[in-house]
């Protein structure tokens, strides 16, 4: 296979396995979680090192994957401890155990061809070098199969405790009620977060993992509101931020992780803004709209309730509305006329209006809405 | 640390220039981070800290300069732009908070990356140096960076003796002061450009990567010591200075030892102590309260054993 | 926030200020309040004399919370017009203090009681200047009327809930203003501290003060309050208990389910004034006063915050 196209199709097999178990992250609130979980997975690869003293070793993932889970038991029993609030407990921990990891590499950086910097941003394009052989045969990029084993086991996962998840996520109280033990769903949850931050550390970071994990969920849920929807539309942009930013990080000579996390981003913004029912060009057209409408049922429900008082003359005078209703005196008349041709009110003289019979029965089903 | 540390400080020119410089940089950040830690804003801090790497490289791309001042100019647009993403996110969107966090720093830091990677092959060159930013570099650090520090750091604390009362009120209770007619989204925005500068100035001695944990530790650590805002805005001060002190010379004891992770490894350690040990809030103390009240519910005086000074605690 | 500078606003307060009745300390008319387009207020008119004890009262969601703040300007108004002693908000600020809900801040905040209080005097202070002598005599004289002068230099988080309230409504006595607005003063609070805060309450209204207090137990209403405001979402019924404290207007105001307590449960406050009132239709449960209005399951939509 060419590089170009097997680095794709790592990028793409990271993208994926990364957006699965996002879907629940920013489902649950703890997006911040992966970013805490990314860093300090390297604490673990670090000391796991130093036991099995090989890189390749598969101790190293189960090391990290505890570090990932330790990093939250730590965060949480901070938290429990009332002497710190969640967001300050997540910032303390993560940076401490990284900055141990870190410090641990700058002293031992003879000893493993670990460096930070490889660590923090990746380098997926030097991923296709470290081959799997077995038996004289290349196989195929490492990280290719391991990120592979990881998006089956998260699709795997997901499938499986689809229902549990997805109580658990929506209504943990009501998930307790049933049986589902929220502790054990959360750790292994948490445990595939960290499998997950480990193998896509290798080729794109721990810093853009987040990006992948948090950014197409969190777009895709700006896009639908279902929650199967959710998770094939993350997916499905993950992939295409993967490849958008392999090829402009190709074209551009630049960094392939950065682009492609800069390509999640791109997508975000632009559902805020053109998503057709939640963007925000979609709010201000909505809300132009409803503006008209919803004042005119704000006059009926006025007149309405003015109607047979003593200030009536004064309430339901043309000119006291603008004032009161503080109505420019243009969008007032828009608004009067249109009552008048759906036939709510009607004019009495140049300038008192009155409540039709439909008009006081939209205003009374209006007010108890 | 004792003599040795302090002779070497007032004897070695580097040594005081990088002590120096790092000893503001936690003070400033001690202190400033008091507020986000009350607002609960201790991840801005990481969020805005990523964020600023786009603007540091830019401002180079833009200037050719590496001066610092222009690198910080940069740094702190960038975190501004960033902070209004995420407040326009949470304000206009369903997606919640952490998420839009999230978003923001790794997605400005691939930007970022991306920046810096188109610098490293341009001819110029020059970039050499710009990603100490990531972990930080104290011994970096010139005179006329510490100068930089201090004085703008001077000014953000005079701001905050200032307007000292608004700021109390904004962390407590900002819509209270908002029907007495005090400016308050003024005064948010006030607060978070002093943070963001406070983050941006500590980026070339600690990083981007951890600078966020300079913002909250000291301040989380003070906060177990003492119940009055004033104390702990001056022991998170002093706590992070001596973290910053200490990280600058720890880290020249030998070759490698990264300034920022040693700072950040200072300050955890802090932050560990006082949430045992500090009186009346450390667990330990709980612990032998604990004990006590049952020693002496065994010994039968019940009339000792109420506990009256359990504090009610708020919902 | 935007209507101070609007024309027409001085004609407009001097109509108000016009006749023989002295000006209401609060005038609202026609106040819309939406969220998100969907109304969480329609269209309410009120008016409430200088001197007066007022309840607000409504199901669960009816935008009682809603109500207050839009008058205290924390929330836009959609439409209408709020006049506080005949005047814009803007210009009255300092004869409105407020008391939010307790739960509202973070009790673990590094600060003492008496610097709680001591936020009521920033407003008048202005800017740069910190609280001197004067104001603290002032905090020690407000935390003295609410009974907890022994707890000034405590720390906040080691306060029960009612002291907490307590020590809010100092926060608000020592602004020294002449409209008050509380946000359920008496949630979750023990019988003396409602009691307390009663007597306050009372001692305000009856030197002229108007009392304006979202309330939640209805069986209270008569012995605390002298006017009362009915809500759900719009305005059921507004003026003097007697007349508008009905068991009709009630049943308007909750939809038929009235969750209302003929009884008053032995020990908890006076309140038995109302006890020919309602009780058939009152939901089980609703028997610790101040947690009634609770769980009601009103028909209202929209937040209450």
């Amino acid at each position: 296979m060419p590089l170009h196209l097997e680095i794709q199709l790592l990028a793409v097999v990271v993208a994926a396995a990364c957006a699965l178990p996002g879907v629940f992250l920013v489902l649950r609130r703890v997006s911040l979680i992966s970013d805490a979980i990314s860093h300090s997975v390297l604490l673990g690869i670090v000391l796991a090192f130093f036991w099995v003293r090989d890189l390749t070793h598969p101790a190293l993932v189960v090391g990290a994957t505890a570090t990932g889970i330790l990093t939250v038991v730590l965060v949480e029993a901070l938290h429990r401890s009332g002497r710190v609030k969640e967001d300050a407990a997540i910032a303390l921990v993560f940076p401490a155990l990284f900055s141990l990891a870190v410090l641990l590499i700058a002293r031992y950086a003879g000893q493993m061809h670990l460096d930070v910097h490889s660590v923090l941003l990746g380098e997926i394009a030097l991923s296709p070098f470290r081959r799997w052989e077995m038996g004289g045969v290349d196989l195929g990029p490492r990280t290719l199969w391991m990120m592979g084993g990881i998006l089956v086991l998260n699709a795997a996962a997901i499938l499986i405790l689809w229902k549990e998840l997805k109580l658990s996520t929506f209504d943990p109280a009501l998930a307790a009620a049933l049986g589902f033990s929220p502790v054990v769903l959360h750790y292994s949850f948490m445990a595939l977060v960290s499998v997950t931050a480990v193998g896509a550390f290798d080729a794109v970071g721990s810093i853009l993992v987040v990006a992948l994990m948090i950014a197409p969920p969190a777009t895709a849920w700006l896009l639908t509101d279902r929650l199967t929807h959710m998770v094939g539309l993350s997916v499905l942009l993950a992939v295409s931020a993967a490849l958008s930013g392999f090829w402009g990080a190709w074209i551009l000579d630049v960094s392939i992780a950065g682009a492609m996390a800069t390509m999640t981003g791109v997508g975000f913004v632009l559902a805020f803004f053109l998503a057709p029912d939640r963007g925000v060009l979609a709010g201000i057209r909505r809300r132009t709209r409803q503006r008209v409408e919803f004042a005119g049922m704000l006059l009926a429900v006025h007149l309405l309730n003015h109607e047979g008082t003593l200030d009536e003359v004064q309430e339901t005078r043309i000119d006291h509305l603008q004032q009161h209703l503080r109505w420019s005196p243009d969008f007032a008349r828009r608004v009067i006329n249109r009552a008048e041709r759906v036939g709510w009110v009607r004019r009495e003289g140049s300038e008192r209006l009155r409540l039709t019979p439909l008009g006081r029965e939209t205003a009374r089903v209006g007010m108890t809405r | 640390m004792g003599d040795g540390f302090l002779s070497a400080l007032l004897t070695d020119p580097t040594l005081r220039v990088v002590g120096l410089g790092a000893g503001a940089v936690g003070a400033l950040a001690g202190a400033l981070g008091c507020f986000a830690l009350l607002r609960r804003q201790s991840l801005l801090g990481d969020a805005v800290s990523h964020a600023a790497l786009p603007g540091i490289v830019l401002a180079f791309l833009l200037t050719g300069s590496r001066a610092t001042p222009v690198l910080v100019l940069g740094a702190a647009f960038a975190g501004w732009m960033g902070t209004l993403f995420v407040m326009a996110v949470v304000r206009h969107s369903r997606v919640p908070e952490d998420s839009a966090l999230g978003i923001l720093l790794s997605v400005f830091f691939g930007a970022g990356l991306v920046l810096l990677t188109y610098l490293q092959r341009t001819p110029t060159a020059a970039q050499a140096g710009l990603d100490t930013f990531l972990f930080g570099q104290a011994a970096t650090l010139l005179i006329q960076d510490v100068i930089l520090v201090v004085g703008v750091g001077a000014v953000a604390i005079l701001l905050l003796a200032l307007f000292w009362k608004e700021m109390k009120l904004l962390c407590f209770d900002g819509e209270y002061g908002r029907v007495q007619g005090i400016p308050m989204n003024r005064m948010d925005v006030l607060l978070t450009s002093l943070l963001v500068v406070a983050i941006v100035l500590g980026l070339q001695t600690v990083g981007v990567v951890l600078m966020s944990a300079l913002v909250v530790a000291p301040a989380a650590a003070a906060r177990q010591w003492t119940d009055s805002l004033g104390v702990m805005v001056l022991l998170a001060g002093v706590l992070g200075g001596l973290a910053g002190v200490g990280g600058a010379w720890v880290s020249t004891l030998g070759d490698g030892i990264p300034t920022g992770p040693t700072i950040v490894l200072l300050a955890s350690a802090v932050v560990v102590v006082s949430i045992l040990a500090a009186p009346r809030r450390g667990i330990l103390w709980d612990r032998i309260r604990l004990r006590r009240t049952r020693a002496r519910l065994r010994s039968g005086s019940p009339g000792s054993a109420l506990p009256g000074d359990t504090p009610g605690g708020g919902v | 926030m935007t209507e101070e500078g609007r024309a027409g606003s001085a004609e407009r307060h001097l109509l108000d200020g016009a006749g023989d009745a002295p000006v209401p300390a609060l005038s609202v008319d026609d106040l819309t309040v939406a969220y998100r387009e969907q109304p969480v207020l329609w269209d309410v008119d009120l008016r409430i004399p200088q001197g007066s004890a007022t309840a607000i009262v409504g199901p669960n969601g009816a935008g009682k919370t809603t109500l207050i703040r839009a008058i205290l300007g924390l929330i836009p108004r959609a439409a209408g017009r709020v006049r506080i002693l005949g005047r814009p908000l803007e210009e009255v600020r300092r004869e409105v203090a407020y008391v939010p809900q307790r739960g509202s801040v973070d009790w673990d905040f590094p600060t003492s009681v008496e610097d709680v209080v001591l936020m009521g005097t920033y407003g008048r202070l202005g800017w740069f200047r910190r609280p001197g002598a004067q104001e603290r005599e002032a905090a020690r004289r407000a935390l003295e009327r609410v009974e907890m002068s022994a707890f000034a230099d405590r720390q906040i988080s080691e306060l029960s809930g009612g002291q907490q309230q307590r020590v809010f409504l100092a926060r608000a006595l020592v602004q020294d203003a002449r409209v008050h607005f509380l946000d359920e003063p008496f949630q979750g609070v023990d019988a003396r501290t409602e009691r307390a805060i009663m007597g306050v309450l009372h001692e305000l209204r009856d030197r002229g003060d108007t009392v304006v207090a979202v309330h939640h137990s209805l069986q209270t209403v008569p012995d605390y309050f002298d006017r009362v405001i009915l809500l759900n979402v719009r305005l059921i019924a507004a003026g003097e208990v007697e007349t508008v404290f009905t068991e009709e207007n009630l049943r308007v105001a909750y939809g038929g389910r009235i969750p209302y307590v003929a009884a008053p449960p032995a020990g908890e406050g006076p309140g038995g004034g109302g006890s020919g009132m309602g009780g058939d239709d009152g939901i089980p449960g609703g028997a610790t006063g101040g947690a009634t209005g609770r769980d009601m399951p009103g028909n209202a939509k929209g937040g209450g915050h």
